[in-house]
């Protein structure tokens, strides 16, 4: 969308391929335009769910304070002022659902999936682009009336972004269960198509679009960790659609699938028997675990690729950190039981729940310890994107460590639903996924816009955001230690709770502070788009096949024949090289096998298909077992 | 300059890079991957099935789970008649030899047979619309003895099935008074569900089957020198059949 490219553009017009504005700007089948219309809708999504949880926290802080500002935006929601708690339910709900499935979803594995799948393995476009457009468009559509519940008289859905039933299948629990639940439903279906045509996208395309010599164990962790999102968003989206069907058919065709024994304003029970609420939490978290892993592992992805750039190091055990995200990406689908501890299931289950989301902790810690020895004794170069990774790495860990906690069913019986469960989420996956998209903003802009953001601002805005995020979040711990319930209108009234309020109003002032910070992202993005300082075609000097494309969009990606490959994305700093960095696509000299090679169009290792295809996977089993 | 580079590349082949790892096309490969997705999609529903089943209990106002032979029993122009699970194994021969014609479509389409191509894909079509036909047949007198999303007549009492036992197959069959009363509700429901989801499956792919259809006579595949547009349709149309097999199973044998 650079000016350049639009000025190339309009001097082209003659050209037999024309590209229209409708074409080109929106109804776009090029990955790349499409991976900016995702993360502009995804920014914009992130702005309505940070301001919402502004507001929630301004409420908490001064339960009492009359904001008149308040009134003038929200109208009858804060009559004179003071929040309506019915739309602080709302507001919690839709700041949850936008932040989940909306941002780190969408906005993170939508923008990074389809700008570096393409570009990283070397394909001129995603396997199907039509499909690709139409993922976009059904997430904007999903946007849009996710959006539009939140101005109808009843207010958006408000039962938790979980929307657990009974309170999500009555129409009389709450207002919000009304019109507002309905449209939660209609845009999370449209949302489930678009992940889904988007990760039939990604998958294929990773397998069967790549270049000459970009075998599977030569990609870039960023890949492999798209790669093992989609799988996990294609196996498990699917079941939530399922549950959500049943639930459509509970709230307007009375079925009861998740009903039974209920009593509601003491008119005596309603008609609805033999339903459990409890499957329906079965099948929402059979999808819920792994989409925590949807949102975490490409931002740990991004890292990866961002740290080794910037320590001028190989990524520290490369095949580590793919059996990692495999073994991450495995363990999910069988860790769901962990969020349902306390909702009377069988002990036994419950510690096989506990033991197997134990056993997380291996790959994640490979991955936190392959983070840091990457940085170890690395040349480092503390770019905006480098400050925001090792944030990553930081709210991975230290949310991390909460997670063995509330693993533990004896201990989760105690924390389950109380502040301590929002500061660790809120680490692990909130914060440390959108450092990680951060990260992946910073480092790609030159490849999105051709253009550099400005430095100076990226590290105000990252310090900012990295000090007020623990200020916001470290604190809730002692909170939920305490006792502290989560998604309570003014949990201060209770006198127990009422010692809390400093650090609330602490909390709040942190959460403004560092809301106003993404001002400066938001004027740093877009006056770069436009004004930035124009970007070198390889400005990190990395190794990635990325950087060996034009600067100006290009529909299609390479001008000439795709590059092709030589070896792993990750080799900074050989000592047999005079520069610092080996891009994947320059022939090594020295390699007698290309020396005998006129062309270089024959990449060194030619094996089969098959061997390629399993040779990472064969050789770490063997690695594990001791074979090799 | 963009532009002129964009038009170098179209003249390249759309597959420029290394090699298709499983040696399939990538069409072929989504559409696996998207059965694989689907497949978790039926599985819910299945579960929602067992889960139902299973915490099913006797009580005041609904019996044990009814057994499908009892229900299942009706045939179109035999009204009156105890054939159970007749007319639904006809249903299901004739999903069967559907995907039968389509492997036979795919296989013509291997030998670049049009004209073979054709015809099997017509036969594949009459068939899905047949079984969507028998669905609808079967829907309508579900419906028409008393079921409905949110109640059931098929709750079979003692004296119910003491009744049944002294039919056979074929006999003359009419419930009497005290047969039946309110059952579990969400055998209908789930009935109505799952079969509607796999119903809608099978309309989906009978429109799919028209547009290959469609294309086929036009000459399409033919000009484009293969018919691999038949064996993407095809993956699809054995998938409804193989989940099929699984609702047949859960819904009328067990």
């Amino acid at each position: 969308m650079s000016t350049a490219a639009l000025h190339a553009d309009s001097h082209h017009d003659h050209h037999e391929h024309k590209e229209s504005f409708i074409s080109k700007y929106v109804f776009s089948m090029d990955h790349k335009m499409i991976s900016k219309q995702f993360l502009i809708t995804g920014i914009m999504m992130g702005i309505v769910g940070l301001v919402m949880s502004m507001i929630f926290r301004l409420q908490l802080a001064w339960p009492d304070e009359q904001f008149g500002f308040m009134e003038t935006l929200l109208g009858k929601w804060a009559v004179d002022g003071k929040l309506d708690p019915n739309f602080y339910m709302g507001l919690v709900t839709i700041h949850g659902t936008i932040m989940v499935f909306y941002v780190l979803t969408a906005g993170l594995s939508g923008t990074f999936s389809n700008l570096l799948i393409p570009l990283q393995v070397g394909a001129r476009d995603m396997a199907s682009p039509f499909m690709n457009m139409l993922s976009y468009w059904f997430f904007l559509a999903s946007s849009i009336t996710l959006l539009s519940s939140v101005f109808i008289e009843t207010g958006p859905a408000s039962g938790g972004w979980t929307v657990y039933p009974p309170l999500s299948a009555l129409e009389k629990a709450m207002p919000g269960s009304g019109l507002g639940m309905t449209l939660w439903l209609s845009a999370i279906a449209l949302f489930i198509i678009s992940s889904l045509l988007g990760g039939i996208n990604y998958i294929s395309t990773v397998l069967n679009m790549r270049t000459k010599g970009m075998s599977m164990n030569r990609m870039p962790l960023t890949i492999w960790a798209f790669f093992f999102t989609a799988i996990l968003g294609v196996l498990s989206f699917p079941v939530l659609l399922g549950a959500a069907l049943f639930l459509i058919f509970d709230r307007s065709f009375g079925t009861s699938f998740y009903l039974s024994d209920i009593y509601l304003e003491g008119v005596g029970a309603l008609e609805n028997i033999g339903g459990s609420p409890v499957l329906y939490q079965h099948l929402f978290w059979f999808l819920g675990h792994p989409e925590v892993y949807i949102i975490l592992m490409p931002a740990l992805g991004i890292s990866s690729e961002v740290i080794s750039t910037n320590a001028r190091k190989p990524i520290f055990g490369y095949t580590a950190m793919v059996i990692s995200l495999m073994g991450i990406s495995f363990l999910s689908f069988i860790v769901w039981g962990h969020h349902m501890f306390i909702t009377g299931m069988n002990p036994f289950l419950g510690s096989v729940f506990m033991i197997l989301t134990l056993i997380i902790a291996v790959p994640s810690a490979v991955k936190a310890f392959n983070y840091l020895t990457t940085l170890w004794k690395g040349n480092l170069r503390f770019t905006p994107a480098m400050l925001f990774s090792i944030g990553l790495v930081s709210f991975f860990i230290s949310g991390g460590l909460t997670g063995i906690y509330l693993g533990n069913a004896a201990l989760d019986i105690q924390l389950h639903d109380s502040y301590f469960v929002v500061a660790h989420f809120h680490l692990v996956m909130g914060s440390a996924a959108i450092f990680g998209m951060f990260a992946g903003i910073y480092h790609w802009f030159p490849k999105l816009y051709g253009r550099m953001m400005n430095d100076t601002l990226g590290y105000f805005h990252f310090w900012i955001t990295f000090i007020t995020a623990y200020l916001v979040f470290f604190p809730m711990h002692f909170m939920g230690l305490a006792g502290v319930p989560r998604r309570y209108y003014q949990f201060t009234l209770v006198e127990d709770f009422n010692v809390w309020m400093d650090v609330n109003k602490l909390i709040t002032v942190s959460a403004l502070i560092g809301g106003a910070a993404q001002l400066l992202f938001l004027y740093n993005f877009f006056y770069s788009i436009f004004k930035g300082k124009k970007a070198s075609a390889n400005p990190w000097q990395a190794n990635s096949l990325e950087w060996s494309t034009p600067v100006e969009r290009l529909h299609g990606n390479w001008p000439g024949e795709i590059p092709t490959v030589y070896r792993g994305a990750h080799e900074y700093s050989r000592p047999d090289r005079e520069e610092d960095f080996f891009p994947q696509y320059i022939p090594d000299e020295s390699a007698p096998e290309v020396l005998h090679t006129e062309d270089h169009k024959v990449a060194p290792e030619e094996k089969s298909p098959e061997e390629v295809e399993s040779s990472v996977f064969f050789a770490a089993i063997k690695r594990v077992f001791g074979l090799s | 300059m963009a532009n002129h580079q964009t038009a170098t590349f179209e003249k390249l082949p759309v597959w420029a890079g290394g090699r298709s790892p499983f040696n399939v096309s990538y069409g072929k490969l989504m559409m696996w991957i998207f059965l694989l997705s689907d497949a978790f999609t039926f599985s819910t529903l299945l579960v929602q099935y067992g889960a139902q089943r299973f915490s099913n209990v006797e009580s005041a106002v609904t019996t044990k789970w009814p057994d499908p032979a009892s229900i299942f029993n009706h045939f179109p122009f035999m009204h009156g008649f105890h054939l159970p699970l007749l007319f639904v194994s006809v249903m299901t021969f004739i999903l069967i030899a559907s995907s039968v014609t389509m492997v036979l479509a795919v296989e013509a389409g291997h030998r670049n047979s049009k004209k073979e191509v054709q015809k099997y894909m017509l036969y594949t079509i009459v068939g899905g619309a047949a079984f969507l036909g028998c669905q609808a047949w079967e829907w309508a007198t579900f419906i028409h003895e008393g079921a409905r999303l949110n109640s059931n007549m098929f709750g079979i009492t003692d004296q119910g099935y003491k009744h049944l036992s002294e039919v056979t197959f074929g006999d003359h069959f009419e419930w009497e008074k005290g047969d039946r009363t309110f059952g579990p509700v969400p055998f209908a429901a789930l009935f109505f569900i799952v079969t509607g989801f796999h119903g809608f499956h099978v309309f989906s792919g009978v429109i799919i089957n028209v547009v290959v259809y469609i294309m086929t006579v036009r000459g399409v595949f033919e000009r484009r020198g293969h018919y691999e547009m038949i064996e993407k349709a095809g993956l699809y149309w054995h998938f409804v059949d193989l989940v099929w097999v699984f609702v047949f199973t859960f819904f009328y044998l067990i």
